[in-house]
């Protein structure tokens, strides 16, 4: 053979990833340790009001009574939570007013993911906001959104200026009760993104999130609250990354959608979190809770292209509690080397002639080990409420484990729930078909690997597609054995 | 320059501890078509993927020159780059790449392997164009996922269109006439004879003397065990059809 395996272990070793870079920044970070005080340091740091302040405290309260749950099919050890660092923000010494004031090293890691924002304004006519660590740091496109009465900034600055809103909604689809990560993060978020979009209104441009750990020794516990209005549309993607360390980084985040009636959110994840070395060592553990409920006729599609991580806790859930209402799940999850991935879905059918649709694609290569968890749940009133899952599983050695766990609990006769799964290797014969045409061994596997999850990539903004694409390609680069 | 395109000398292989090919040898120059028969697992597919390049297959013994070249070693990818074509007798579907984006990938990888620029995609789409034409592809076929769902017919059409595309200089075809009606072995054959030139060569694996007509072989070798028993002109094709493998069998045994 030409391409020996010495020179790929080598190339591999180069590409293992690509976004490992620390940025040089002063950051303001609090002192490690979680205890009430730390809590109000945060709530003050951020100036919030009383209510928000006890909102935390409630928060951490319940979060000491609970136990982190060990259900999913992942194993590690479970991270020393008074020894991580719960607030860290990139100093800045005065309010930025624009985009040039933004710190020059701060532009530059930007640039380094590849979302310059000069660029993205430019060209793609993304919306993005930035949030390093854990405050947000520049939001693009804010004036020209304003004009529609889109309101799209940092949680933070959300607080200060729409209060009404976040008292409204923040806690209502996943209240800080719901599970263990989720009060953490409850008790002691830092930042995120906030979105509203007014009645009637089709947000004109695709709104984008990008989150990135840059210090040691911090979690990332954002939150991020989407409101569509009535008969509004919105496509949000959010993208995550972070430096490689040898330490395990927590980041555990509470996503929460609200469609209201005849509104749709479409919201994409393209995470990319480092993952740990090829011996399983670092890498950030990603343990999110994501749910949307949607009103009558409503629309919530959560497509995520999971590549990060070495371990990922996350089941992006819809409540379908409007009549005629749609829930969606487009998934692709890779894992390589040690990383361990447990994702799926709920959907929770309670509205009359609600329908959902769960597309999952899992790819295992390495040692690692890939779980979908999925539950459909059809309540009594859900009449004639329609659910169609299809769990696909892609194994790429024999030493890596994909396992499909899908619940379902129907209370209604009248409803369908259609589940249907496979399990495949890919295909020496399909590698070898591609070879001699040609296309070397690395570009085969992410050709097929691509096709085999093009039915989720398709799902994504155009801009992102390509991205996820290459990553996929570089997750998976060496991992056929 | 050389007249020799590939040659095969004393070329031994197995797999799974079974012996398959045995001491094969054969010459191919430039301008050729050869015919290879033989019966069922006689080793027809083996050769043709042992040439390939498919790992699979331990090479115990002999080598194979390509283009003066020592190539018992080289990986498929660099074999395909250097001009060497394989229709595969059970061509493999990979759903969710689209025909074209397939051939733009072999192209573009062929081009970055030789240090040319990528194809532009306006003389790419020509090219699929023309080339489709060649061999009668149906044109909803080209944007459809790689052999997915397609016919054992069209397959096979889909294998000559690639070849096409490619424009290698040995094009080993196995029993791409299996499962081709008439009119689409004539459609088939006329393509391949279309892409014929004096700097190319056709090898054709084959159990039926009526694609021969189409595609008229220089040579015909008889495959048996691993080995060439017996080399004939077009004749011997007409001969085999006849009399069978039998009597070429008993031949070698005395
Ligand atoms: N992967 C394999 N494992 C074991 N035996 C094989 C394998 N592939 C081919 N063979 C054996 O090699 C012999 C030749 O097969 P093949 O080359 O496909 O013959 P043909 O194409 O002439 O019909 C047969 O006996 C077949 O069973
Ligand atoms: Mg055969």
């Amino acid at each position: 053979m030409s391409y020996t395996e010495k020179e790929l272990k080598k190339e591999l070793d180069n590409k293992s990833y690509e976004f490992g870079f620390v940025t040089d920044i002063e950051s303001d970070k609090a002192p490690i340790g979680l205890n009430e005080d730390i809590v109000k340091l945060i709530s003050s740091k951020k100036k919030e009001p009383q209510w928000l302040l006890n909102y935390r405290l409630k928060a951490f309260q319940i979060w000491k009574t609970m136990k982190e749950p060990d259900w999913a099919h992942v194993k590690y050890t479970k991270p020393d939570f008074q020894n991580i660092s719960y607030y860290s923000a990139p100093k800045k010494k005065k309010e930025l007013q624009s985009l040039d004031e933004v710190d020059p090293e701060l532009l530059k890691t930007m640039e380094k993911l590849g979302i310059s924002i000069e660029e993205q304004k430019k060209l793609s006519g993304v919306a993005v906001d930035f949030v390093m660590d854990s405050v947000s740091v520049a939001t693009s496109f804010k004036d020209k959104l304003g004009e529609l009465g889109i309101v799209f900034c940092s949680f933070s600055e959300a607080v200060q200026n729409h209060p009404e809103l976040i008292k409204k909604y923040m806690g209502t689809v996943v209240p800080y009760t719901d599970n263990y990560y989720a009060a953490l993060n409850s008790a002691v978020f830092s930042d995120g993104s906030f979105c509203y979009i007014p009645k009637g209104v089709r947000c004109p441009m695709e709104l984008s999130t990008y989150f990135r750990i840059n210090e040691s020794g911090t979690g990332q516990f954002e939150r991020t609250l989407l409101i569509a209005d009535e008969s509004s549309y919105v496509s949000y993607l959010e993208g995550c990354t972070a430096p490689s360390r040898d330490e395990n980084q927590l980041h555990a985040a509470v996503v929460e959608l609200i469609a209201l009636d005849k509104a749709e959110i479409k919201y994409s994840t393209v995470q990319n979190w480092y993952p740990g070395d090829k011996n399983g060592k670092g890498g950030v553990y990603n343990f999110v809770t994501k749910r949307g409920i949607c009103g009558y006729r409503s629309k919530i599609s959560w497509t995520q292209v999971e590549t990060g991580s070495a371990v990922t806790w996350k089941y992006p859930s819809c409540i379908l509690k409007g009549d005629y209402s749609i829930g969606e799940f487009y998934s692709v999850a890779v894992t390589n080397n040690f990383q361990q991935a447990d994702t799926g879905t709920k959907m929770i059918h309670i509205g009359k002639n609600t329908k959902s649709t769960i597309i999952s694609k899992g790819i295992s290569a390495g040692k690692s080990q890939n779980s979908y968890r999925g539950l459909v749940k059809i309540g009594k009133g859900a009449k004639n409420s329609r659910n169609f899952s299809q769990c696909d599983s892609l194994l790429m050695t024999d030493q890596c484990g994909a396992h499909t766990y899908p619940y379902i609990e129907c209370e209604n006769p009248t409803a369908t729930v259609e589940h249907e799964a496979t399990t495949s290797k890919i295909g020496e014969e399909q590698l070898f078909y591609c070879m001699q045409r040609g296309i070397s061994e690395e570009k085969a596997i992410s050709l097929i690997v691509n096709g085999y999850a093009k039915e989720v990539l398709n799902k994504l903004p155009m801009e992102f597609a390509v991205e996820a694409q290459k990553l996929l390609e570089i997750s998976l680069e060496g991992s056929v054995g | 320059m050389s007249d020799t395109l590939i040659e095969i000398k004393d070329l031994k292989c197995r797999i799974d501890n079974q012996n398959i090919l045995q001491g094969l040898n054969l010459k191919i120059n430039k301008g050729e078509v050869h015919a290879i028969m033989g019966p069922n697992g006689s080793g027809k597919s083996t050769l043709s993927s042992v040439l390939a390049g498919n790992d699979n297959y331990e090479i115990t013994k002999g080598s194979i020159t390509f283009l003066g070249e020592d190539i018992t070693e080289m990986s498929p990818e660099e074999r395909s780059w250097k001009g060497m074509f394989l229709a595969f007798q059970y061509p493999v579907e990979i759903p969710g790449v689209s025909n074209i984006n397939f051939l733009r990938t072999a192209l573009n990888e062929r081009n970055k392997y030789f240090g040319i620029d990528s194809i532009p995609a306006k003389d790419f789409l020509k090219m699929v164009a023309e080339k489709s034409m060649l061999v009668g592809l149906d044109n909803k076929l080209k944007n459809r996922s790689v052999n997915e769902g397609f016919s054992g017919g069209e397959k096979k059409r889909n294998e000559i269109f690639q070849m096409a595309m490619l424009n290698p200089k040995l094009a080993i075809l196995d029993e791409t006439d299996s499962g081709l009606d008439i009119d689409a072995l004539k459609i088939v054959a006329n393509g391949v004879n279309k892409l014929k030139s004096s700097e190319n060569a056709t090898v054709v694996i084959t159990h039926y003397q009526r694609l021969l007509d189409y595609i008229v072989p220089d040579f015909v070798h008889v495959l048996h065990e691993g080995k060439i028993i017996k080399t004939g002109d077009k004749s011997l094709a007409l001969e085999l059809e006849k009399k069978g493998y039998d009597w070429l069998k008993t031949d070698t045994a005395i």
